[in-house]
């Protein structure tokens, strides 16, 4: 190792490379300083403690737990499920599991609305049922958990993949019963993948907006999540929009933070 | 009661043997690459579905009973260590598989630490671990399951030559009282490690009998090259064994063989006279073509070929300085009759 490494960043990149480099990433930071720049600084704390920012931020920092947690409940087993067995179609299950990472998340919303809404696909059965989920914040966890499970999902498999049977193998001719070589081995193995699906599919989900709009409205404290509230704060009040802008940047960088302790994880 | 009887088809691999290994007893697995030996050991393990047969442990028929319930614990080459888990951690794997309680398990990890001579390092995660040692510890922990069966895939193939004859020595220390089954290519492992050999080629069992026994008079041409001898099949005719290229004599074999029946004659490399030309006209002279060269400690290691069959010769470095060795070129290889062995080949 130590010999390959006496080695390395010898061999210099071409210069014209640093061009394009420096160019990309001063298109990603310039907006965020530019908004930065935007923050009145004085009226901030009024700002992001008015009733409906912090209505908004509660609202996402809990719907978006809830959604994560969903995802690692349903996420981790439909990517042992896709990484360790073979069955027909699976090509095109996988296809479909992960579609809502191409689909505009207005669409999700819409597919989402049409299944579950009043008039949807299994909205009759749950009326009956006494549950009315569109309007809600049930329907806020739903839209988040939609779009941000296909992140999980294919952070683990990829993890499952990469990590191969062999360890599973020897623990089961050790006698592990394959609940014991999930438990045990399986899961501390892809710990990494799991831990960059789970920061993925929260930051997706705090984020989330086109399909949570559709599907759940934005009412305040029930379904306006923190970006839906500077959405509608963006014309009437700027100065309120940029601030809470500066709160999910900050909630954003925070999560990056916690999980770059891990090298490697993003 | 652990005996292992194995008699199964896997037929995608073109594999079908028959084998047995009594309680306690430990079989060498010896056979070319490819020959289906660790195929057998992954039917045995029930990680390789047979397509036919049945596989039994102790009296029990394991055909379908899934690999954790097998109680055949298996050491590969690449020890596996689970990397999230220490040494002590590791080896308390199995028996905490089996129920016993943490306490338990961890103080029957200690010992089996112990045994295998690496109780010092019970803390150290596999990483910290050196090769030798981490196939210490993989060794300890396919014990401590408690193995019925141990099955053992060339535990030694991928460890420094130099950490091998100590490993070597721990698993005749463990393997003692084990039924075991051992894939090795090395004689010395089955001479030291083994009670038996079985050789397997293109997926059937070609030879079995005691190592000593099939080390000494080999009747496959693998189980030779493991036995480092040369291996020369024809036919008796009363004298000598003749082939199409030369004719070899040798002590009397036994008076069973018939003229006319197949039979082998067997020599070892260091035997092996080597000439440029016929020194004189008599018998075992063989005229061979180097296929080879190289050295091998205080010696040279010749490889040759008579017509179709090799024939191997060791001779010293001052010897071969008077020969033209260049790769191609013809030598009279001769062997003295009392040097080689001839007995019969069953077809």
């Amino acid at each position: 190792m130590s010999s390959q490494s006496a080695f390395e960043g010898r061999v210099g990149l071409p210069r014209w490379l640093f061009v394009p480099a420096a160019v990309g990433a001063a298109f990603v930071l310039l907006p965020l300083v530019a908004m930065v720049s935007r923050v009145s600084w004085p009226q901030l704390t009024t700002l992001v403690t008015s009733e409906a920012a912090l209505d908004a931020l509660w609202l996402s920092l809990r719907t978006s737990t809830v959604s994560t947690a969903l995802c690692l409940v349903l996420g981790v087993p439909m990517a042992a499920v896709l990484a360790r067995t073979q069955f027909p179609g699976q090509g095109i299950v996988r296809s479909l599991v992960l579609l809502p990472l191409v689909i505009p998340p207005v669409v999700s919303g819409l597919a989402l609305l049409y299944t579950f809404g009043r008039r949807g696909l299994l909205g009759h059965t749950l009326d009956v049922l006494g549950i009315q989920v569109a309007f809600s914040s049930a329907a806020v966890v739903m839209a988040q958990t939609f779009v941000a499970l296909p992140f999980l999902v294919i952070s683990v498999e990829g993890a499952l993949r990469t990590a191969g049977q062999r360890y599973e193998t020897v623990a089961a001719t050790l006698g592990a019963s394959p609940g014991m070589v999930f438990r045990r081995v399986t899961l501390p193995l892809v710990g990494p993948g799991l831990l960059s699906g789970t920061v993925l599919a929260f930051a997706r989900s705090l984020g989330e907006f086109g399909a949570t709009i559709t599907f759940a409205g934005s009412m305040q404290g029930r379904t306006s999540t923190l970006p839906i509230q500077i959405y509608l704060e963006r014309v009437a009040d700027p100065d309120a929009a940029v601030a809470l802008s500066l709160v999910l940047v900050v909630v954003a960088v925070a999560v990056i933070g916690f999980a770059g302790h891990r090298r490697g994880v993003l | 009661m652990s005996r292992l009887e194995f008699d199964a088809a896997v037929a995608p691999r073109s594999v079908e043997a028959q084998l047995t290994v009594a309680d306690g007893e430990t079989v060498a697995l010896i056979g070319p690459n490819g020959a289906g030996k660790s195929t057998i050991l992954g039917v045995v393990a029930g990680l390789v579905a047979p397509t036919s047969g049945t596989v039994r442990l102790g009296g029990r028929d394991l055909t379908t009973v899934p690999p954790h319930r097998r109680q055949t614990a298996l050491l590969a080459q690449d020890p596996l260590l689970f990397p999230h888990m220490t040494a002590l951690e590791n080896v308390a794997f199995g028996p905490t598989a089996r129920g016993v309680s943490r306490a338990a398990a961890r103080s029957a990890a200690r010992r089996w630490l112990h045994e295998t001579g690496v109780g010092d390092l019970a803390e150290h995660k596999p990483h910290q671990l050196s090769g030798g040692q981490a196939q210490r510890v993989a060794v300890a922990r396919a014990l401590a399951a408690e193995p019925q069966l141990l099955l053992l895939d060339e535990p030694m193939a991928a460890l420094d030559v130099a950490v091998t004859p100590a490993l070597r020595q721990t698993l005749r220390t463990v393997l003692a009282d084990q039924t075991a089954v051992i894939v090795t290519h090395d004689a010395l492992d089955a001479l030291l490690l083994a009670d038996r050999v079985v050789v397997i080629d293109e997926g059937r069992v070609v030879e079995t009998g005691p190592t000593a026994d099939v080390l000494a008079r080999p009747r496959s041409p693998f189980a030779a090259r493991i036995a480092g001898l040369n291996f020369v099949t024809g036919q008796w005719d009363g004298d000598a064994v003749t082939t199409p290229s030369f004719v070899l004599a040798g002590k009397p074999p036994d008076p069973s063989l018939r003229v006319g029946a197949p039979a082998v004659a067997v020599f070892s490399p260091g035997a092996v006279r080597v000439d440029q030309s016929p020194a004189s006209a008599s018998t075992n002279t063989i005229t061979a073509t180097i296929t080879d060269v190289e050295p091998l400690g205080d010696r040279v290691r010749l490889r040759t070929l008579a017509g179709t069959v090799p024939v191997v010769a060791e001779i010293r470095p001052t010897q071969a300085a008077n020969l033209d060795l260049t790769l191609g070129s013809q030598v009279v290889c001769s062997v003295d009759e009392t040097e080689v062995t001839i007995y019969d080949l069953p077809s």
